[in-house]
This record gives C-alpha cells, structure tokens and sequence, in this order.
C-alpha cells in the first residue's frame, strides 16, 4: 500500500515550470531516494511536500492509518500534524536555543495543557513537561546526543547539528520523514556511520524514508528504489542497479556523448 | 526533580515577600516620600510595559511599535470606569476590562498585520496605535478630546502596584517556559523550521501580541489611576518607543534585563531632574554609552535567576566540606 501518491505534480514560478508533471509511489516501509543535477527541482518537489509551496496544478495524498488525506494547498504546520516530518539542505536548527529545546519545540504539538496551565504552571503542566524531557532524552540519547542537551545548537560540530535535526524531525513522531541531502557537507567517514543511523532509525521507528542525495554512495547503499529528476520532470525511476546503467540518467549527469552533437 | 521545582518556587515567594516589605517599609519610614513614590510608581508600570513588550518583540520576534496604543486604552477604559465607580471594586473592575479590551484589540490588530514581517510590521503597528490616539482624540463626548481626562480617582499605592508587577513579571515568565512560550521562542528563531516542526506560527504570534497587549492595558490602567490624569497627547509615537527603549537597553529575550534596565532609567530620569535643561541630553548620552559597551543590551538574552544565590551556596558549602 503507497503511504504517500504524487499524481501530475507541477509547480511554476512564473514562466519556470520547476516541477512538471511528475508522478510518484511510495510505498509504506520503503527507502526511496530522489537524485538528480543541480536545479532539477528535488528540493522544490520537498516544499511542495511539506506545504512551503502550493502545487500550480496536481495531487499529493498521504495514506496514514488506513485514512487517506490530501496533502495539495496545506500549511506546513497541518502537513506535520499529519505526519510527514523533513530536514532542511541548509541547516535550520534553533541555533540560539539547547540542543533539548530544540528536540522539545518539534513535539509541541502533541502538548495538551492550554495557556492558563502555562501561565500559572498548574499539575498538568509539570506532568506534561516532565514527560517532554523524558521523552526528548530518549530520542538524544539514540542519537547519542543526550550529553549535550544544554549546548546551544549553534556551538555543535556541523555532523552534530545535522543529527540533531534528524533528531528534531523524528521528534515530531512522523509516518513519513523527508531528508534533504543529509550527507551534505559530511567526509566519507561521517557519511558511512550516517548512512547506518538512517537504516538504523527506520527500523526503530517504523518509517518510510525519501531522501535527496548527491552522495552516490549513500544512495545506492541504502535505497531500495531510486527516482531521478531533471529539468522538473521525472525520467527514470528503478533500483539502483538499473538507475545505474539507465541512459537518460547517464545522459543528464554526465551530458550527451560527442557523436551525439 | 519535583522538589527542586518546589524549592525554586519557595525561593520566588519568599524573595517576592521581601521586596515588598523592604519597600513598604522604606515608605512607612519616610525614606521613600511622595516625590520618589511616583518614581517607584513609573518604574513598576515601565516593567510592566517592558516586560509585556519584550514578550512581543524579545522572545516572538515580532517588531512592534504600537504599545502605547494598547495602553491608552488600558487607561482610558479604567479612567472611565473609576470615574463612574470610584470605590475598590470599580477600580478592579476597570483595571480588567481596560486590560480585556486592549487584548481583544490586539487579537483584531494582530490577526491582519501580523502577516507581516519586520519592517513593515513595525510601521503597521505604529500606524494601528495612531489610529487608537485619534480615536480617543475625536470622541470628544466620550474621552473629553485633546483636554483629557482630569480627577481620575487615585487607586492604586505601592501593594496593588506590586501585585500587578509581580504577577505581569510571573504570569509572563511562567509562559516563556512552557510548550506555548517555547512555540513562540522558535518562531523568532526561524520561522520556516518552526512551521516545519508542526508550530502555527499565525496562532502563536497572535496569542503573544494578544498576551502582551493584556499586560499592557493594566499599565495602562495603573497609569490613569496613579497620575490621576490622562490626555492622548502621553500615549503618543513617543511612548512606544519609550517602552522599546526599555526592552532593547535590558536585552532583547530577557526578562529580568527589563526589570533592571525600567529601574536604572527610572532611577536616572530622577537624578537628572535637578539638571532640567540637559536632561534629555544627559539620557540620551547614557543610552548611547550602554549600546556601545553592551550592544545586545544589558542582559544579552539571559535571565538573572537565584539560581546564582544557589551556585553561591553550593561553592560555599564545597569549601566548608573540603576544610
């Protein structure tokens, strides 16, 4: 059963159509990478996604516990509640605030006290806070950032402060999480151990996971299914192994052979 | 856990029940007179529009320049009650609703500008407190126009000041560290990522407007009813930049920098009484001095706490232990 059904998705800015017509499965469980050359829209089909952006024309819908709900012309906030969570290219922590308000922020929308019991911090609060800490702890400490729950985001190494946003996403308890380009940034090392945390966690939490990627090691060693995009149009779609040997594909990265010109 | 949350809130009642008596003693004595009791009077209502203020524009991040706005009608509204009820309970009546009227204001003013960012934020709410003067200026009937209102019923003394600051300085901070203040916090911080992480950033910026407006209507009211007179001429442009004055001096997200910076400037505007013809001089050169030496103003975004007292005490006990 797909969790989430993209049907003849566009998006135009003005006269640029960035997304065009693209059509997407994903099935619920599955790791699904999206590659493709710079500006070819991965990130643009993100924000549509999450609701940054409203589609021109077409559909998203999300199917979460045997409900189906359609996604198109949604706030960010409500797409959330839904349950697809997202990291950023360019990392958007909190930078000002500790690594455990970070990871608390991301699950104020399952607080039940209202406003009163915050100004006047009655039973309910404390009750509610101290499942908070206890809760986001859980989640530090599988990251294995739980000893520097009161560092400021911003004072983390750049490995770290991508954790944490993985951290913070997964905070906000999500059926679907979208990474973008998690590996960004990272040597070979550090994508190594991220490419088994992202493995790891889907697992642990039950996920369905769409990445973006430049790193090619890390999506052919971890995607069960790959599509590619180019120019906001989706030309092939498979597993890594026929994503590798697909011409459109070679042709889009590397560009049209000379006997071609 | 729980007992240190019991042991911090003893601590806050007990140093709450000190400054009152001090105080309260040093106007018994004579040593706080009538002169320096209006001081006192101006400084608990500038903590109460700084405080409210920094609420705003300290922790949400919204730019506002419209606070007088809210407090006039605070005032007005409580003028006008008392005026028609001088007793207690009229005043405590007028106090609220002046308060309940600011804020449902502020929910119809914040709900449309609120949209906007920075700037233009800042000149539409400068615009919307313009509009509240005006207003209050032409219903002649009403509000008696330019003249003002005169002989408003002097309500309030140092216990009633007290039970608003205290209660505006604890309500507030009580907020900022809950779920709903932390959602507020991370919409300054990045409003994008905040939407991303499920926070409605529409509701929490209106909710925070809304919250501070609240607070600044009982400045307002507690303004009426302390210097018995009001006209739209005090509530001006000029005010709410007063009020940010305040906020920006102490630092930006930091509550207790309010306090400390409405009592240092109360305490300066005092002092520079006696020097009438440079006063204006004399403040505005120690602002630019202070904004030089700590431009992210007095407390940065940090909070003095008595945890201070507690890691005093605890070094203390260390070295007692180790002798």
């Amino acid at each position: 059963m797909s969790i989430l059904s993209v049907k003849k998705l566009t998006k135009s800015f003005g006269g640029l159509t960035a997304v065009s017509n693209v059509n997407m499965e994903i099935n619920e469980g599955e790791l699904v990478g999206l590659i493709g050359p710079n500006g070819a829209g991965k990130t643009t089909l993100f924000n549509l996604l999450t609701g940054f952006y409203v589609p021109t024309s077409g559909t998203i819908t999300l199917n979460v516990n045997g409900t189906s709900k359609s996604l198109g012309g949604l706030k960010p906030y409500t797409i959330c509640k839904n349950g697809v969570a997202r990291t950023f290219q360019n990392i958007r922590l909190f930078k000002d605030l500790t690594v455990l308000d970070n990871v608390r922020i991301a699950m104020h929308k399952n607080v039940k006290y209202g406003l009163i019991s915050s100004f006047l911090h009655l039973p309910s609060y404390r009750k509610e806070e101290d499942e908070l800490i206890r809760k986001s702890m859980e989640l530090l400490r599988i990251l294995r950032l739980d000893h520097k729950k009161d560092e400021l985001a911003k004072n983390l190494p750049y490995g770290e402060q991508r954790h944490l946003e993985i951290a913070r996403a997964l905070a906000t308890n999500p059926s679907l999480l979208l990474l973008d380009e998690p590996a960004a940034g990272m040597n070979p090392a550090e994508t190594a151990q991220l490419t088994e945390l992202i493995g790891w966690i889907r697992e642990k939490f039950n996920l369905t996971i769409l990445l973006i990627e430049h790193d090619m090691s890390l999506v052919m060693g971890i995607c069960e299914r790959i599509y590619v995009l180019d120019y906001g149009m989706i030309i092939a779609c498979g597993t890594p192994d026929e994503i590798k040997s697909n011409e459109r594909v070679i042709k889009a990265y590397l560009g049209e052979g000379l006997n071609n010109a | 856990m729980k007992k240190l949350f019991e042991i911090n809130w003893i601590k806050t009642l007990v140093s709450l029940i000190l400054t009152f008596v001090i105080i309260q003693l040093l106007i018994s004595l004579n040593i706080i007179n009538s002169y320096l009791q209006s001081t006192l009077a101006a400084i608990c209502i500038n903590i109460i529009l700084a405080v409210s203020l920094n609420l705003i524009t300290g922790f949400t991040g919204q730019f506002s320049l419209g606070h007088a706005g809210f407090m006039s009608i605070g005032a007005y509204v409580c003028a006008l009650i008392t005026l028609r009820i001088p007793t207690i309970p009229g005043f405590i009546l007028g106090v609220f609703a002046g308060a309940v009227t600011a804020a449902v204001i502020g929910v119809i003013v914040g709900l449309p500008t609120l949209r906007l960012r920075g700037d233009y934020l800042a000149i539409a709410t400068l615009g919307m407190a313009e509009i509240i003067r005006i207003i209050f200026l032409n219903m002649d009937k009403i509000t008696n126009g330019a003249a003002g209102l005169q002989d408003i019923p002097q309500f309030t003394n140092w216990a009633w000041l007290f039970l608003y600051t205290a209660g505006t300085i604890l309500i507030i901070s009580n907020f900022i560290k809950s779920s709903h203040g932390r959602a507020c916090i991370s919409i300054r911080e990045d409003e994008i990522a905040a939407e991303a992480m499920g926070v409605n950033s529409t509701r929490y910026k209106v909710t925070a407007f809304t919250i501070g407006a609240f607070f600044a209507g009982i400045a307002g009211a507690l303004y009426a009813s302390t210097f018995n007179f009001i006209d739209p001429k005090i509530f001006g442009f000029s005010k709410s930049i007063d009020i940010l004055v305040v906020v920006v001096l102490g630092g930006l997200g930091s509550i207790s920098g309010s306090i400390i910076a409405a009592i240092l400037l109360g305490i300066i505007t005092t002092y520079l009484q006696a020097f009438a013809n440079i006063q204006m001089i004399l403040y505005s050169l120690a602002l630019i001095i202070i904004m030089i030496f700590r431009p992210q103003g007095l407390m940065g975004s940090k909070e003095l706490s008595l945890s201070i007292f507690n890691r005093l005490g605890n070094s203390y006990k260390s070295k007692k232990g180790r002798v």
